[in-house]
């Protein structure tokens, strides 16, 4: 018994005869995915249980039986295993894409309407109920002005604090930096507003306001802040780790100090994982809403005036007009979220290209 | 220029573990120093106890004293990197700085301790590339990135790099065993002429080339695995590869142990 169970296990597997083997056409694999999708349509419209959306996933589960029906056939078990899990593998990634070119889609089109000279131009100050007109300068404006401040405040402060953590951190001390930052990571936006209202805008602004408490375009970019600091420093801190030792001892072996030799040869072969991090938290930042009601109160009127008076945004513009009653409102909510989507993108891209290991490739 | 390196009682260890023991040696000045020994003996902790950069890693330090021409390298006062640029390194795998070109690599050392002048720096690339045999190869590309090179040109990239701050002594930590012959042929050779300016010290594994290149060798060993590395003898090249005084150096060269 058991010398054959191990001699059934240490057989090596057999040496295939030829290294050619038989193939299934090229077309076998489309002849087979329209055959699925007739059969499937058939039987679906003929027994009358669905509409086209059962029809193409009926039709998949088809074409997955009978790809491998086919190539178990003609070219053998381990091929139609292959086929088949590619095949599957090639769904996953459609399945996976579906919903962002639906958003994409839904954005362009209902979008599109607005997408004029006008919204880009105006605000909604005076507009009524009643006015085809109104558009989201102002919040294009305070999303761009809370983002920006944010974005200042928070690119150095968390670059440096990881570096911290990588370079010198070492002890209770970065430990409990560490600790603080990951708990930062989970806290809720409306909290970060919430706080940023009862400490900036009750305490402090009313030092800078004659004695009263004042909304501020500023106040959203703290709370903004709050909610990237986390985000930034731990993709920077990851960035940072994965920047191979012997290049630093590359670097203190030339003399070159410490605090040289992170600036210098460190940061920039990270450059391009930082700036991914950073327009991820830039991303986010833009697309909160609850801090922003809180502490900059929104607004229907121009405010190019970050440290005073209300001030609106993109996302908290999309939240107002999509829950207007006026029946020009959706059209404008659209647009705006287009507008925001677009804004993020080519922030995106341009940082990339910056960061991009400038004239060297890659 | 050259200076003498002398250790003496040097141990060092990684967090707890013991790597190396009461090493004492003296390196001359302008000549060929080779470390050789089986693997694990401590020839790299020991190489890099010389400039100091066995410290970089957590946990690790370096009892004993090391002087450079009657300096010591660690003493309390001594400013670290001033240690490093007197003694440079080159090490296994090439390591050229990724975001950089050919040329802002080599003169990386001079550039980031504040020379600024284009023409000492175009001269200065030029000459250390030039003794690292690698000026002809990439004279055209300088800014191309350094990267991009062969394994041996990026070998050869971090020799001129580090000759580029003209140190006054150079560690090597088997430099050539990742090259083909030729490349290590070239880096041989560059050694001869270096000797002239500079201290050299060598880890090999190659015994052909320790006994070419070097004028003394030292030969480390472990009693087994665990124990620290200790030098077990320390002699003019010739001798150690004709007549050594230890069995067990006799029989590491001749091949029969390690
Ligand atoms: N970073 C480290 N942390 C802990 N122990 C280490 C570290 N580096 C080396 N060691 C240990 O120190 C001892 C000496 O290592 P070292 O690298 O100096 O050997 P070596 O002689 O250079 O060997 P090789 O010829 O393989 O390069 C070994 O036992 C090794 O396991
Ligand atoms: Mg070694």
């Amino acid at each position: 018994m058991t010398t054959t169970v191990t001699s059934h296990r240490t057989r090596p597997p057999a040496q295939p005869s030829s290294l050619r083997a038989r193939r299934l056409p090229g077309y076998a694999a489309p002849a087979i995915a329209v055959a699925a999708l007739a059969l499937s349509a058939v039987i679906v419209y003929g027994t009358d249980i669905g509409g086209p959306v059962l029809v193409v996933v009926l039709g998949a589960i088809l074409y997955l039986a009978g790809l491998f029906a086919a190539a178990n056939a003609v070219e053998g078990r381990r091929s139609a295993r292959n086929r088949t899990w590619s095949a599957l593998i090639h769904s996953a990634f459609v399945l996976a894409v579906l919903p962002l070119v639906s958003v994409v889609w839904t954005l362009v089109s209902k979008g599109a309407e607005r997408f004029d000279a006008n919204f880009f131009q105006t605000s909604m100050n005076n507009i009524g109920a009643r006015d085809p007109n109104g558009g989201a300068y102002h919040a294009i404006v305070g999303t761009l002005e809370q983002v920006g401040f944010a974005t200042l405040i928070t690119v150095p402060l968390g670059v440096l604090c990881a570096i911290y953590i990588v370079e010198y951190g070492r002890g209770k001390f970065a430990f409990a930096i560490r600790f603080f930052v990951d708990v930062m990571t989970g806290i809720p936006s409306i909290v970060s507003g919430l706080f940023v209202l009862a400490f900036w805008v009750l305490v402090v602004s009313p030092w800078f306001n004659d004695g009263r408490p004042s909304f501020s375009g500023f106040a959203a970019a703290l709370a903004l802040s709050v909610l990237m600091l986390p985000t930034i420093v731990r993709s920077t801190e990851e960035m940072l780790r994965l920047v191979p030792a012997p290049l630093r001892e590359g670097a203190y072996a030339l003399g070159i100090p410490k605090w040289k030799t992170i600036l210098r040869v460190v940061v920039p072969t990270a450059l391009p994982g930082i700036v991914t991090g950073v327009m991820l938290a830039i991303a986010r930042a833009a697309g909160e809403t609850a801090p922003v009601l809180l502490v900059a109160g929104g607004g229907a009127a121009i405010n190019t005036n970050p440290f005073e008076n209300n001030q609106s945004s993109l996302s908290l513009f999309v939240y107002q007009q999509a829950g207007d009653a006026s029946k020009y409102a959706p059209a404008r909510a659209w647009t705006a979220a287009l507008t925001l989507v677009a804004l993020v993108l080519i922030l995106t891209i341009a940082a990339k290209l910056l960061a991009r290991r400038n004239r060297l490739s890659r | 220029m050259a200076k003498r390196v002398s250790a003496s009682n040097v141990t060092a260890y990684y967090g707890g573990f013991k790597a190396i023991e009461n090493i004492n040696l003296t390196v001359e000045p302008k000549t060929v120093t080779a470390l050789i020994g089986p693997s694990g003996c401590g020839k790299s902790t020991f190489l890099r106890s010389i400039n100091r950069m066995h410290e970089v890693l957590p946990g690790a330090r370096v009892e004993g004293s090391l002087t450079i021409d009657d300096q010591d390298i660690y003493h309390r006062d001594v400013d670290v990197t001033a240690v490093r640029r007197t003694i440079g390194m080159v090490f296994q795998r090439p390591n050229p700085f990724p975001t950089m070109s050919i040329f802002e690599n080599v003169v990386a050392g001079l550039k980031l301790n504040g020379v600024r002048r284009k023409s000492i720096l175009d001269e200065a690339a030029e000459k250390a590339l030039r003794s690292a045999n690698l000026w002809d190869e990439v004279k055209d590309r300088l800014g191309k990135p350094g990267a991009g090179l062969s394994g041996g040109q990026q070998q050869r990239l971090c020799i001129a790099r580090t000759i580029a701050v003209e140190p006054q002594v150079v560690l090597m930590d088997e430099p050539c065993s990742a090259l083909d012959p030729i490349s290590t042929l070239a880096i041989e050779d560059l050694m001869f002429q270096l000797k002239d300016k500079f201290t050299i010290i060598i880890v090999t594994h190659n015994m052909q080339q320790a006994a070419r290149v070097s004028d003394r060798t030292a030969f480390f060993s472990i009693e087994k695995t665990g124990d620290p590395g200790r030098l077990i003898e320390y002699d003019n090249t010739q001798k150690i590869f004709s007549n050594p005084s230890v069995k067990k150096t006799e029989d590491y060269i001749t091949g029969r142990f390690g």
